[in-house]
């Protein structure tokens, strides 16, 4: 017997099965509650896992996280009470979107600075462009270029 | 026998890489033609050896030979042809491979089309692809080579992992590398500018279609992988801001910003400092995708490869290169002459905005992916940075590029009028109020915004028609005139407006799949039924299937309409791999115009139960519609005249003539 239990469990380990995440028996009966539990599960990631979301894992600790999800979503707390409950216990490594603090300044204000900054530099740039002055732009032409526009500028102001 | 010729080919074309990367550039700055000419002939040389090298790994893998190493751990006898060939780009070494023969076919494709550029151009261009060549196949040698021998060959090999034993391994590394590796000659034409000093808008003629081509081929190698994933991981997700997405969206957004900014550069002969710089960002970050793929720094569904010396190797190469591709870039950039004044409303104008907000969403991508990495190794302090946070930055950045983008074509260069290109957008916007007034009728539930989305993807469709009708004047001339107009239009226009059309069909995917899908799932008892949307499918029984290498256990469901007409079948299966003793979920798929249906099986339970994840999915065909579309219009501008590689300058008469009015 305990042999056969050993080999099972080398078999489980040795073959993961396929993804599949959220199982029938696991969903809560109320489908407003589970409807809450699915949205905060798809921002909780699974630890044991490679960038995924317990509600898209297939792995046991992400159905034992949402179990716990579901029983606290029962037990009356609200989406926030979940998560700082979560966080409490396993870090801020759960939350799939880091909250803003000291340490993820630079993440969240990044995407803004490029935006900004790229725009300021555009801007300054069109604006010096503008401020060429014409005689500036003149002295950039070749000799012959610059009789053709003298010849021009005469042809233009006398008819 | 096989495998030492393709090894002693690898380090031949090493050597021949070595050659290539320095007499030519010591030629172009002697001006010395002799050592210049060197470059082309070398390039063919180097593509030939590495191709054999390339070949003689494919043939190990046809033949199963597993006293290679590299063989015997990712193929298997029995599995069929088309599987064990690609399993050479299966893993970590074999796609290394990949890399370096795309590498060289590219160099190659230089020195026999890159006939009209300038002698010294094509000799540093060259030059420097073979620096980046020379890197790769050192690389591979030293850390990750794939011709290795076991000592007492076994009879079987480990298989190759099932997940990857899917037409999609055929298709979407290859694209995908074509798409990387393919922004290396922009980076080499830059570099070689730079190391002339010398830049003008002829730079971005010839540099263009290879940009085109590998912004092509990207496109489809991610739209490919992403239809990939969303078929075979069981739960129809089609982007998972996974690192290694990233890494592939990263030089798509540089690239995309790049093809941009070489149009500005050709036809006005601005900008052309930031085009440089742009075409070393798009490059440096395929590297950097190589870098992340290829190290294992990262823990994630793609990376197979855990080995520090290659990580490090990788990160070298990416120093010598970026760094010393900013370097020259600073060092050299302040002597190019700037030109072409513009007005900020003006096609230059929006193509600069176009650029800021790209290269902003391209930053995004990228803050996102390290910073987890960084943290960790500054701090020790572990974060993660998931789908929500690229929702909240991405999203927003790409609404007004989005709103931007019909106007765009509309305006003059130099100085446009945004007044008239919006009066003529009128129609578009109105189509797009429709589409907003008809999504909060007709669908019920969904996220308050998805409507606006939804609109924002049919302004852009109908901005990109708008295009085309006001050129042809279709509303204006007899048929036969605008059909005259369109045929004579530069086939550039209409590449633009495929290529806008397919961002907007791609768009209205994701929005309708995202806001609108609905999913169902159950347990199910042989009779049962489960309903979804519009369709409602009954559950049959499960039966047996054979397959050459794995066992499948086959669902049957009948699927019918709620009127009761039977519509079809589907057969999702779990998929039991022997050899690696691993199962695959295979879902089965039901196309309904665009949307699709779409069913997953679960564990089978005792009592003869069985669990499914049953999915409507609206519009989902669009998304990759959507990309097909783009790579057409990338086709299209690329058939060119005007642009085609190595064409002659076309006729100033015949082009007059064709030349319709701007």
């Amino acid at each position: 017997m305990k042999v056969l239990h050993a080999v099972f469990l080398l078999l489980a380990l040795a073959a993961p099965t396929p993804v599949f995440a959220v199982e029938p028996n696991e969903m809560l009966s109320s489908p407003v509650l589970e409807a809450r539990a699915r949205a905060l599960s798809k921002d909780l990631r699974c630890m044991v896992c490679q960038n995924e979301s317990i509600d898209d894992s297939g792995a046991p600790l992400a159905h034992d996280l949402r179990v716990l999800v579901r029983d606290r979503i029962k037990a009356g707390d609200t989406d926030q009470q979940v998560l700082d409950f979560l966080v409490a216990r396993y870090g801020e490594f759960v939350l799939l979107k880091p909250p803003l603090s000291w340490h993820t300044v630079a993440l969240w204000g990044l995407p803004p600075t490029v935006l900004l900054l790229g725009a300021v530099i555009i801007l300054l740039d069109l604006r010096r462009r503008r401020a060429v002055p014409v005689e500036e732009a003149r002295a950039s032409l070749s000799a012959a270029e610059q009789t053709r526009l003298a010849e021009l500028l005469r042809d233009s102001s006398g008819s | 026998m096989i495998p030492e010729i393709g090894q002693y080919a690898l380090m031949l074309a090493l050597g021949l890489a070595l050659i290539q990367g320095t007499m030519p550039i010591i030629g172009a700055r002697n001006n010395d033609p002799v050592l210049m000419s060197i470059a082309a002939p070398a390039a063919l040389a180097q593509f030939i050896f590495v191709a054999i090298a390339f070949l003689a790994l494919a043939e190990c893998y046809v033949v199963s030979d597993f006293s290679v190493l590299n063989v015997f751990e990712n193929s298997n006898s029995q599995m069929p042809l088309i599987y064990r060939l690609t399993s050479l780009w299966g893993n970590h070494e074999g796609s290394m491979i990949l890399w370096v023969s795309i590498l060289a076919f590219f160099g190659a494709l230089v020195a026999v089309f890159g006939n009209n550029l300038p002698v010294t151009l094509k000799a540093n261009a060259l030059g420097v692809q073979a620096w980046i060549a020379a890197a790769f196949d050192l690389f591979i040698l030293t850390t990750s080579n794939p011709f290795l021998r076991i000592p007492d060959a076994p009879f079987e090999g480990r298989d190759l992992n099932p997940i990857l034993q899917d037409p999609g391994l055929a298709f979407h590394p290859p694209m995908l590398y074509l798409g990387y590796v393919g922004f290396s000659i922009a980076f080499s034409f830059a570099i070689a500018a730079l190391l002339e000093g010398r830049i003008d808008a002829a730079w971005a003629r010839w540099v263009r279609p290879w940009v085109l081509g590998a912004w092509m081929c990207l496109t489809l190698g991610i739209a490919g992988g992403s239809y990939w994933a969303y078929y075979e991981l069981g739960w129809g997700g089609f982007w998972f801001w996974d690192p290694v997405e990233n890494a592939s969206l990263m030089p798509w957004l540089a690239g995309t910003a790049l093809l941009h900014s070489a149009v500005v550069m050709e036809k006005r002969n601005a900008l052309k400092v930031w085009t440089i710089l742009l075409a070393i960002i798009a490059f440096s970050l395929s590297l950097i995708g190589t870098f992340l793929v290829r190290s294992g720094v990262l823990t994630s569904v793609h990376a197979f490869a855990v080995d520090p010396r290659r990580g490090i190797f990788i990160l070298a190469i990416l120093a010598v290169f970026i760094g010393g591709a900013l370097s020259l870039y600073a060092w050299r950039a302040p002597l190019l002459k700037q030109g072409g004044l513009f007005a900020p409303v003006s096609r230059e104008g929006a193509l600069v905005f176009n650029n800021l907000f790209l290269t902003s969403a391209c930053a995004t991508v990228l803050v996102g992916t390290l910073y987890p990495l960084a943290l960790e190794a500054l701090t020790g302090e572990k974060i993660s940075v998931g789908p929500p946070f690229f929702n909240a930055t991405f999203g927003p950045l790409f609404i007004p590029l989005m709103l931007a983008m019909p106007f765009g074509p509309l305006l003059g260069w130099k100085r446009g009028d945004i007044v008239a290109a919006a009066q003529r957008l009128l129609a578009a916007a109105g189509l797009a109020a429709i589409a907003v007034a008809a999504a909060f009728a007709i669908e019920q539930g969904g996220p308050v915004l998805a409507p606006f989305g939804a609109g924002i993807a049919v302004f852009v469709m109908a901005g990109a028609v708008t295009d085309i009708v006001e050129r042809t004047m279709i509303l204006r001339l007899p048929l036969r005139a605008a059909v005259r107009r369109a045929i004579g239009l530069p086939r550039s226009v209409w590449g633009t407006a495929f290529g806008h059309f397919g961002i907007g069909a791609t768009l209205l995917g994701i929005v309708a799949v995202t806001a609108w899908g609905s999913e169902r799932i159950a347990e199910l008892k042989p009779g049962d039924s489960i309903e979804v949307s519009h369709y409602r499918l009954t559950f049959d029984g499960v039966f047996n299937r054979p397959g050459p290498n794995y066992r499948d256990m086959v669902g049957h469901f009948t699927v019918r309409r709620m009127s009761g007409e039977v519509l079809g079948v589907m057969e999702p299966s779990r998929r039991t791999f022997p050899a690696r003793n691993m199962a695959t979920t295979e879902a089965a798929l039901m196309t309904r115009r665009v949307s699709q249906l779409y069913l997953s099986l679960g564990d089978p339970n005792p009592n003869g139960s069985v669990a499914v994840r049953l999915y409507f999915k609206p519009h989902v065909l669009m998304i990759w519609l959507g990309a097909i579309i783009m790579f057409l219009g990338g086709a299209l501008s690329l058939s060119d005249r005007r642009l085609r590689v190595g064409a002659p300058r076309p006729a100033k008469k015949a082009k007059a003539a064709l030349q319709p009015a701007e």
